[in-house]
């Protein structure tokens, strides 16, 4: 197992704000509705990770917001790494805050891993830098929980060699940082990483399927990658030329996108997924920047993007660094740095493992159709019936694991209608002198219903229950909805499940 | 008739004498080939007890009956895709026993909704489709020849040429339901399986929803019915 330390700058995103605020103001920089992260004056104020906006304004009277850059944090964070790289070479962003780096090379140089670790972060003071904590440890992701818990006044925490798994096991399960599994195992009972990690490989790699796997020999401290990363091929590196040269960063991203497909693909072809990736950057000047990037699982496609979006971003505004480009992109290189052999498949893209004849035959109906023509559902949340389908095209990660689908107070009761209209068909439903039928104030109704109209001739009502109120978003007067739902069987013997709205009838689904 | 025609029939026909034993390979009695499960009350009206791998049957407009049909399958694993119909409702699939998970949907196939079809019977258990327009027996004959390379099992909601069988829903009816009051809990329903090779049409009554068509000891006391004359 190979020895690692990690850097960590704390709050990242508060410190890449730089001059725009003063540093003992309460900030707190959002994503969505969410604090992503907050500065120390807030923290104090009770502010933390995870909550509403409302929330934390309500903790902090003076909170000042920020909206979530992950480009800002990127252009940021990549002058401080040239000037730890002038200390100590061979650095890897893991992302914008987080970088590693090998062991064994400082350590001989300074005479200890401890006096390397003091050493980097005493240079990282002179040089004026955010206060920075390192961890040491055997692998990235011990060294990264190391970092992460090291005390403000010694910034430095080792974990003895062979000592990984004790460290990890009275961590709370969160510290994987897997929004998918982390739930799941909350669900199962299982609080810490010695807990996840006591589980039996097997079992988890039934379960939980190749990622699943990773992350558990990683909760019990055994991080899978080599002390020396094998080096793959060189063929597999992939080179895109753009001519004229582009100066736009989303024209150079969208011009990579598919060749970033290609990159994966073709590793994945070889069962081995990115772990460590290096970028070239390349002007006609003269220019170049060159990076290596690190991922906690590995690298798809769109996290291939990012990054080199991240780079030619602080290429471009960093013009007095040796690695600035002067000029438009003209060459862009991807090479596969380390990697890492992988399952039978890229796990948990296409929920769970699929046999390749599946998948082929799926990606084929994708490109008669194009890449929203073959959908998977999970069910979600909500009360309308087709508000509750999630739709995820075939090979995107559906947005959360099924099955976690909380109960929804006001739900249809099961037998549910086994066909249901993506948009509500408009129907009529009469009384017997040939009125609409509608619900009075107080949830009686004007008459029993006698016929149902669908497009056609009318049908004869022979058996209904209803009116059901169905209130969504009744907290908020602009968002309200009130609609009412009946049960129906008409002369044909068909039952339907009807809304009524507003005055107007439609078809929610037909049970038949 | 085309030669792609004669060639399936005959083919099919030597299949289903191989099935009876009439022809043994190399001189044995062959085995029954293994079927795609249904629900057992389904399943005793089909001609081979199941959905026979290579086959395609002509379901009538009961999504109820298609979201039964699809349970047994996806929750063994088999994947399975509904082809051009997009109010199939995945929640009530899920309640019927499906696996969600197994399930792929292409609402909107469009046009090309025989080649999509024949796209995914290189790789799906279970195909469910609404044809998008009419087939002729030529092009039934070459995807059911497909369709037999893979053991594939094609469900047409529709008419559909060279069908192994006809699945009809009738006398559906209700339970749960008053004059307004109650809430529906179960449904079921007569259906009627006519098979290709002939043979009068088997009837039986079939839980078509609720508790009953879920749980596998309710789908035992779907009883066949007498046979009736055949109206």
């Amino acid at each position: 197992m190979e020895r690692c330390l990690v850097l960590w700058f704390p709050d990242w995103p508060i410190a890449a704000l730089g001059q725009a605020v003063p540093t003992d103001a309460p900030v707190a920089v959002l994503s969505g509705n969410a604090v992503v992260a907050c500065s120390a004056a807030a923290r104090r104020a009770g502010v933390r990770r995870g909550m509403r906006r409302r929330d934390a304004q309500a903790r902090a009277p003076g909170l000042r917001i920020a909206a979530a850059d992950p480009e800002r944090d990127a252009r940021e964070f990549l002058p401080v790494v040239d000037r730890i790289e002038r200390i100590a070479p061979g650095l890897q962003i893991v992302r914008p805050g987080l970088a590693a780096l090998r062991m064994r090379g400082p350590a001989r140089y300074y005479g200890g891993e401890l006096e390397a670790a003091e050493a980097i972060l005493a240079q990282l003071r002179t040089e004026g830098l955010p206060a920075a904590r390192a961890g040491i440890a055997d692998g990235r992701f011990t060294a990264e929980q190391a970092a992460r818990r090291a005390d403000p006044e010694h910034a430095v925490l080792a974990v003895p060699a062979g000592g990984s798994a004790a460290f990890l096991a009275p961590l709370p399960v969160e510290a994987i940082e897997d929004g998918g599994l982390v739930p799941l195992l909350a669900q199962l009972g299982l609080r810490t990483l010695g807990e996840f990690a006591a589980l039996g490989a097997g079992d988890v790699q039934d379960r939980f399927g190749p990622a699943g796997a990773h992350l558990h020999a990683l909760a019990g401290g055994r991080d899978s990658r080599r002390v020396e990363p094998r080096r793959p091929p060189p063929e597999l590196a992939r080179e895109i030329d753009f001519e004229p040269p582009l100066a736009l960063a989303d024209q150079v991203a969208f011009g990579i996108r598919v060749a970033a497909e290609e990159f994966v693909a073709r590793l994945a072809e070889r069962r081995l997924a990115c772990t460590e990736l290096r970028i070239v950057l390349a002007d006609e000047a003269g220019g170049r920047s060159e990076r290596v990037w690190a991922h906690a699982a590995s690298f798809d496609a769109a996290a291939v993007v990012d990054r080199v979006r991240w780079q030619l971003d602080a290429a471009t505004a960093a013009t007095s660094s040796p690695d600035a480009l002067r000029d438009g992109v003209a060459i862009v290189r991807l090479e596969p740095e380390a990697v890492d052999p992988i399952g039978e498949h890229e796990p948990g893209l296409f929920g769970g493992a699929t046999d390749d004849r599946v998948h082929h035959a799926l990606s084929r109906v994708q490109a008669i159709l194009g890449h929203r023509g073959v959908l998977t559902a999970s069910i979600g949340g909500g009360r309308r019936l087709a508000d509750r389908v999630v739709l995820t095209p075939w090979g995107d990660r559906p947005p959360r694991e099924p099955g976690a689908s909380p109960p929804w107070p006001g739900s249809l009761p099961e037998p549910l209608p086994a066909a249901v209209p993506p948009v509500p068909v408009p129907a009529a439903v009469e009384d017997a002198l040939g009125a609409p039928v509608r619900v009075l104030d107080r949830g009686g109704i004007t008459a029993p219903p006698a016929r149902l109209r669908i497009g056609g001739a009318p049908r004869a009502i022979v058996r209904w229950a209803g009116p059901w109120p169905l209130v969504e978003h009744g907290w908020d007067p602009a968002a309200a909805r009130r609609a009412h739902r009946f049960q129906v069987v008409d002369e044909t013997g068909a039952a339907w499940l009807l809304l009524l709205e507003d005055g107007a009838w439609s078809i929610e689904g037909g049970y038949g | 008739m085309t030669n792609a025609v004669e060639v399936a029939q005959l083919r099919a026909r030597i299949e289903d004498a191989e099935r009876l034993g009439r022809i043994g390979r190399a001189g044995r009695i062959a085995a029954p080939s293994p079927v795609v499960p249904a629900p057992p009350g389904v399943a005793r009206l089909l001609p081979d007890g199941g959905l026979r791998p290579g086959g395609a049957y002509a379901l009538g407009g009961s999504a109820a009956l298609l979201a039964a049909l699809l349970a047994a399958p996806s929750a063994a694993g088999a994947w399975c895709a509904v082809v051009g119909i997009p109010e199939f409702g995945i929640e009530a699939a899920r309640g019927a026993g499906a696996d969600p998970a197994r399930i792929a949907l292409v609402p909107e196939p469009g046009p090309r909704w025989l080649a999509v079809v024949g796209a995914l019977a290189e790789g799906v258990g279970v195909v469910a489709v609404r044809p998008g327009g009419r087939v002729g027996e030529a092009e039934a004959a070459r995807l059911a020849a497909r369709l037999r390379e893979r053991g594939a099992v094609l469900l047409v909601q529709g008419a559909w040429p060279l069908a192994e069988a006809r699945l009809d829903v009738e006398h559906r009816e209700w339970s749960g339901l008053g004059g307004g009051h109650g809430c529906l809990e179960g449904g079921a329903a007569r259906l009627v399986v006519t098979a290709r090779r002939g043979g009068a049409p088997r009837r039986g009554r079939i839980a078509l929803v609720g508790k009953a068509a879920a749980s596998p000891a309710g789908r035992e006391t779907a009883v066949p019915e007498p046979l009736t004359a055949v109206g």
